[in-house]
């Protein structure tokens, strides 16, 4: 129990004894818990002053709370906030990418061609410092399912990491921007793309594949921080030998416990293709020396040709960070069957639970339940819906069995209606902040239903099928998205924010009791982390789906920046110029969305707030 | 899959060789606008960059009808195709798309095509129909879409019937890297890796044709799996929504051409289903 561990423990068990420790100085007054840098790095790594002032990843820490200790920024001075500075990224598809902060720069990963750009954060109007092009293959973008999106880069001893759209794992040297290695990790030839932001833990650089619905067949790779080569690969299909599953696996439910489940709870061969991609956010925890991640759904055979549990999608996976050795697993959703990957965000903190500090892991889930589990074992202790669920009718906390309903089950040539969630879940890959201060999780979501009818004919590489007609459509209120705060412990809602639009933005929460997020028609909100009152609003040039992120600046200000440029899957109406008049667009979403073009316009754009 | 527009014609009038002054003469109207087709650089029996399939064939086809040199921009037939070529308006013409397809404006159906069963001939194996119990005991090589929930019909039509455990996919995708990447699961047929396949038409046809092993091509049957699943498909030439004046003229050419075009399908292997022989089924 050390570092951030420690720092999550000390605030949500105890907060009010040590609430002077949890303000923005903490790593000073408690000695040995190192905030902003999460968890034990590798010796010699700690090149970062001890201060809690920067952002080194996109979700600030190893536990993902996406909290920042900074109090400059509060309740009471937030609507003196004004644009300080702005950037153009020169590129219009989806801004996804968080900024990242540390030793007085920003970093910043554009979408497609993922051009990264340091910004000097110490000189007025934040002048480019370098800037890197990898030079991506024109044809990545073909391949990628929804938008070129890229969701950041990550900082650590003195260099920064960033994934390519056609499958590259980059090593930049911090300061200059010249590449130290790069490694080619995946094939854009077979399907493969890569979207999500790596992490780095104890040397190693963690990366995972997009493209599921390709034919690919889904990984997660360890690559050396020094070097780029792979050390581990773990795929999500095939025999336990493939999987990393050896004598320490132990799945809490029997469900998830046998041999070769990866490969025998599939027809045979079929998980060669399976999918189970990891394009999502990965957690770690320095005490258990454990990572923390969820595979994608299945692919890209449909259900009923796929009879099984189709192990190890849709998956939440704890892993040894040097081996990749699986310690445990829970399949959320078995056998998929509307598209619910399990790739979000999982938050490690610690919750009193029957009375009792359980050390936690928390996630938001695509099929529409936050899950509660012991991450030392695996072991549900809460599933509660977070929005309107019909695609199932609950967890069963004893078996670990989502009740599916099998009148939601997609059938072609025959319509069906109202299932709900949609098929990007009740949440997608936005990831969720929590405040060890209000003991409450902020989630950014979506409030969306969807009709599927096989109807429509469809052709693609010289083939005509006969496609599944999506409508996607907001769900019961009528607004579509919303912004929610959240009591794990009680697993209830305390507030939440109805939004017109799907909240695809990531969110950032504060100790000066402030929370942001950022909304599809490019307003930039800042609202009291208790009440859910709007504190302070600027419209930006376009709509936001990116990952806010605040720092304390090399003057000792505090910062807030944001990446505008609406795009993603949602987005993509606008960003990528989908035709409005056809719904099934962008699978269905399109349908959802028809108003967007009327909302906003593309275009990339940083934004640094401050007083 | 580089985005490559080639005016080859115009550099050789450059050069102003006789022979080419003379085809103009021929041809006066090219020094119109060039007809600009969207098109898979490696995709045959349907299109390459040699312009080798049946769709170039067909494009040089309706080029010279409208007097109007051929242009082409590739781009890789998937998810995207139609938003990066026709849609971005770097080209103007698809000229192999499912009749009625709603991201652009399909002209009238120009050939019936349906999905077919291949076999090695040696085999002897003679499947004609979805419900050959055989189907239950052979392993069967698929298409794969990997659209959500959807896939090519064979896939439905065998789930719906039981039959999944003794299923190989081929996504149609296939590994881009090699030539025409669509063409494994034939190749798997030859090579004994499956023992049927069950193939678009079109595909199956032309590589059936050059297999070193002797293959039989059967049409399957039924035609229609209840309540709606069909293994017949219209194909039709796709123009940009709105761009009605320029699909009249190609439904004009499908019409006044339309033995031209059979016998360029035929040529090519590809299965055609007649209209007249389906009703009367």
């Amino acid at each position: 129990m050390r570092r951030e561990d420690f720092f999550i423990r000390l605030c949500t068990g105890i907060w009010l004894v040590a609430l002077a420790g949890c303000r923005s100085e903490a790593p000073h007054s408690t000695g040995s818990v190192n905030v902003q840098r999460g968890g034990a790095p590798p010796a010699g790594s700690d090149s970062l002053p001890a201060d809690d002032g920067q952002w080194v990843r996109p979700a600030k820490d190893y536990a993902s709370t996406r909290f920042s200790s900074l109090t400059e920024i509060n309740t009471t001075t937030v609507r003196n906030l004004r644009v300080v500075s702005t950037f153009s990224t020169g590129y219009v598809r989806g801004h996804e990418a968080a900024p990242i902060v540390a030793n007085g720069t920003m970093y910043i990963v554009s979408p497609f061609p993922n051009i990264v750009y340091a910004l000097d954060l110490t000189k007025p109007g934040l002048p480019l410092k370098w800037q890197y092009n990898p030079k991506p293959e024109a044809a990545a973008q073909g391949v990628a399912c929804c938008d070129v999106v890229n969701r950041g880069a990550v900082f650590d001893d003195g260099k920064i990491f960033f994934n390519t759209l056609d499958d590259h794992t980059v090593a930049l040297d911090a300061a200059t921007g010249k590449p130290v290695w790069d490694t080619k990790v995946g094939d854009i030839q077979i399907g493969e793309t890569i979207t999500m932001a790596p992490l780095v833990v104890k040397g190693k650089v963690l990366v995972g594949n997009s493209g599921g619905e390709m034919g690919v067949r889904g990984w997660l790779k360890a690559l050396d921080e020094n070097t780029g080569k792979v050390a581990w690969t773990a795929y999500a299909t095939g025999p336990d030998q493939d999987v990393l599953i050896g004598s320490s696996f132990k799945p809490f439910y029997a469900k998830d416990r046998g041999t070769d489940l990866g490969k025998t709870s599939w027809p045979p061969d079929m998980w060669k293709i399976g999918g189970g991609t990891m394009w999502g956010w990965i957690s770690y925890d320095p005490a258990l020396d454990l990572i923390y991640y969820g595979t994608a759904n299945p692919g890209p055979w449909n259900p009923e040709v796929r009879p099984g549990d189709n192990k190890w999608t849709s998956t939440q996976f704890a892993r040894k960070p040097e081996t990749g050795e699986a310690v445990w697993g829970y399949q959320m959703t078995p056998h998929d069957m509307h598209d619910y990957d399990g790739i979000n965000e999982q938050l490690l903190i610690d919750l009193p639970i029957n009375g009792q500090v359980r050390k936690a892991l928390v996630r938001p889930d695509r099929n529409g339940y936050i899950y509660v589990m012991d991450r030392t074992t695996g072991e549900l202790l809460s599933a509660s819906p977070y929005g309107f669920i019909n695609s199932s009718s609950g967890v069963d906390l004893k078996t670990g069995d989502l009740k599916v309903n099998p009148d939601k089950a997609p059938q072609v040539g025959k319509v069906i209606r109202e299932i709900c969630p949609a098929a990007p879940g009740m949440k997608d890959w936005q990831p969720t902040a929590y405040s060890p201060k209000t003991g409450l999780l902020y989630i950014p979501h979506q409030n969306l239903c969807m009709d599927e009818e096989g109807l429509s004919a469809n052709y693609i590489a010289g083939t005509p099928y006969v496609g599944m007609n999506v409508k996607m459509y907001a769900g019961p209120g009528g607004n579509r998205g919303v912004f929610q705060a959240w009591n794990p412990v009680t697993g209830k809602e305390v507030w939440s924010i109805k939004e017109d639009l799907p909240v695809w933005s990531g969110t950032v929460v504060t100790a000066g009791d402030v929370a942001f997020y950022g909304t599809m028609d490019g307003w930039f909100k800042a609202v009291d982390a208790r009440t859910g009152a709007i504190l302070w609003q600027f419209k930006t040039g376009s709509g936001i789906i990116g990952q806010p992120v605040t720092y304390r600046g090399p003057d000792g200000h505090q910062y807030v920046a944001v990446l505008s440029g609406v795009g993603g899957w949602p987005g993509a109406l606008v960003s990528v110029g989908l035709d409005s008049r056809d719904s099934s667009a962008a699978l269905g979403f399109v349908n959802a969305m028809k108003d967007l073009p009327s909302k906003t316009v593309r275009g990339g754009m940083l934004y640094v707030f401050g007083l | 899959m580089h985005r490559t527009t080639r005016p080859l014609l115009y550099v050789v009038i450059a050069a102003g060789s006789i022979g080419l002054a003379m085809h103009l003469a021929r041809h006066r109207a090219y020094a119109a606008a060039p007809l600009r087709v969207c098109a898979d650089p490696n995709s045959l029996p349907f299109s390459n960059q040699a312009r080798a399939g049946f769709e170039n064939k067909i494009a040089s086809l309706i080029g010279d009808e409208l007097n109007r040199p051929v242009e082409y921009t590739w781009w890789a037939q998937r998810r995207g195709f139609v938003r990066h070529t026709l849609n971005a308006g770097d080209c103007d013409l698809v000229v192999g798309t499912a009749a009625g397809m709603e991201m652009l404006s399909t002209t009238r159906p120009y050939y019936k095509s349906t999905y077919v069963f291949v076999t090695r001939r040696d085999r002897a194996l003679h499947i004609r129909s979805f419900d050959d119990s055989l189907l239950h005991r052979v392993k069967i090589g698929v298409q794969l879409i990997g659209d959500d929930f959807a896939n090519t019909p064979p896939v439905h039509a065998l789930a719906n019937r039981g039959i999944v455990r003794n299923v190989v996919g081929f996504p149609v995708y296939g590994n881009y890297a090699e030539q025409n990447p669509e063409a494994r699961i034939i190749d798997a047929v030859a090579k004994g890796t499956v023992d049927v396949a069950i193939v678009w038409g079109p595909l199956a046809g032309y590589f059936a044709q050059r297999s070193s092993v002797p293959l039989d091509v059967v049409p399957v049957s039924p035609r229609l799996d209840l309540p709606y699943l069909p293994f017949v498909f219209d194909i039709a030439m796709g123009v940009r929504r709105g761009d009605s004046a320029f699909r009249k003229q190609l439904d004009e050419i499908i019409v006044s051409r339309k033995a031209t075009i059979d016998s360029i399908l035929r040529a090519y292997g590809v299965p055609l289903v007649d209209t007249h022989q389906e009703t009367a089924e």
